[in-house]
């Protein structure tokens, strides 16, 4: 099989320098993290036993992903309580994404406990570069799809630090997907392509970060 | 039978599963021509000729490449014959999906090599192909049991290259899930917590057991 892993190569060019064994990160944690229901609800319960025996990277992940949901979070709620930006065409499709990334929200902060970050303050207009972001649906939309795209990409590269990890990777790739949804709706509300080839791209935290950056005041 | 072909028996793990194999291909040739094999029976023989997706992550992967199969017939068998009003834009989706499923499958026979399952045989009786709805909702179906199915697969990957390969996939996945939704005029089964679908293979095989002709099991999957 390794013959053709050069494939795999290609998607990820810092994957291969990552961790060998993920299973001795969550070695600690496994019975805990074993013990994690199907449910969200049950995940929440549990969280706060479960979370002190998860190891430091598995939190800055999961923190990684809460504040890129409070991001999107902030950004959907604002948007639609500002009268007459978003047309009545898309408004269905943006309060249900609002609602997903509420729910994230809420789920990540359930599964971390008292280790949650803050939310951090938003600047949506990336420091004066999308200035009408909550005035002109066009641009409201353009950096809704950017995020969206950035969120897939977001968790696609945190997904292999959570081989090993049962039901969390789990709920991470159930969130996945459910950002790619959302790419790809608000693509096609803006009449582009709701992907961009057969294969999605990973960002690595430092990639994602320069993208997210200058939505993030502090 | 290609499943000889491709199945060289030098694969340590892999010997035993390609040892049944041929032992179920020639039990397929005895019935077809009549061949005395002793110690085969020919209700067995029926049994063997299914295929079994193995185990680890080769079994995973093995899954993956079965369920791109279908997918990468289904759509080929839609533009082959398109439903009556499609449109230009429908068409030009549907060509695109057709073209990601066959890089898909493309990607995991390459991966696999000679221990990838043979060539499985499609059924699609059930689709009416000159039906919109018919074909839409097949593909709905498809895209969302395939997004569940890397999703609920995704635990059981060892490797962390190989989850990040099957991300790249899944993603892509999703959103041709949420653009045949959108033609559709819903968004998806997507629940309250905001969250996807995560289905085991033991729980996806019978849902995908009526399109694919070939028997296919996971005795050693989740």
């Amino acid at each position: 099989m390794s013959h053709d892993i050069a494939i795999l190569d290609g998607i990820d060019p810092d994957l291969s320098n990552r961790l060998t064994n993920r299973r001795d990160l969550f070695a600690g944690a496994a019975v805990k993290l074993g013990a994690l229901a199907t449910a969200p609800l049950m995940l929440a319960a549990v969280s706060s036993q479960a979370f002190a025996q998860v190891p430091q990277q598995v939190a800055d992940i999961l923190n990684f992903a809460l504040t890129l949901e409070y991001l999107e979070d902030e950004f959907y709620r604002t948007a639609l309580a500002q009268g007459g930006l978003i047309p009545d065409y898309a408004g269905g499709t943006f309060q249900t994404i609002s609602q997903h990334e509420t729910a994230h929200v809420a789920l990540l902060q359930s599964v971390l406990g008292g280790a949650a970050v803050a939310k951090p303050q938003f600047d949506f207009t990336a420091r004066g570069k999308y200035r009408d972001v909550f005035t002109n649906f066009k641009t409201f939309a353009a950096v809704s799809q950017a995020l969206e795209d950035t969120g897939v990409a977001a968790y696609k590269g945190q997904a292999p630090n959570l081989v090993g990890g049962g039901k969390l990777l789990t709920t991470a790739l159930e969130i996945h997907s459910v950002e790619a949804r959302h790419a790809a709706s608000v693509r096609l509300l803006r009449k582009q392509k709701p992907w961009t080839g057969a294969f999605d791209k990973p960002l690595s935290k430092a990639q994602v970060l320069a993208i997210a950056g200058p939505f993030i005041a502090g | 039978m290609t499943s000889i072909d491709r199945n060289k028996p030098n694969h340590g793990s892999n010997s035993r599963r390609s040892i049944l194999k041929w032992a179920g291909a020639t039990a397929v040739a005895a019935v077809a021509f009549g061949v005395d094999v002793p110690g085969l029976r020919l209700s067995r023989a029926f049994a063997q000729a299914g295929v079994d997706l193995g185990a680890g992550d080769l079994g995973i992967l093995n899954y993956a490449y079965a369920l791109e199969q279908l997918e990468a017939a289904f759509y080929t068998q839609v533009l082959a014959s398109p439903y009556g009003g499609m449109t230009r834009g429908e068409r030009s989706l549907l060509q695109d999906i057709k073209a990601h499923e066959i890089a898909h499958r493309t990607f995991f026979a390459r991966t696999l090599g000679g221990n990838r399952i043979p060539d499985l045989t499609p059924n699609f009786s059930a689709v009416d192909f000159s039906s919109k709805a018919s074909v839409l909702g097949t593909a709905a179906t498809f895209e969302d049991l395939g997004v569940a199915a890397y999703n609920g697969g995704g635990a059981a990957i060892q490797s962390p290259k190989i989850l990040a390969a099957a991300g790249s996939i899944v993603s892509v996945e999703a959103r041709h899930a949420a653009t045949i939704h959108a033609i559709l005029g819903d968004f998806g089964p997507v629940d309250q917590n905001g969250l996807d679908q995560a289905l085991l293979p033991s729980q996806v095989l019978p849902m995908a057991a009526p399109f694919i002709a070939t028997p296919v099991t996971a005795s050693q999957l989740p």
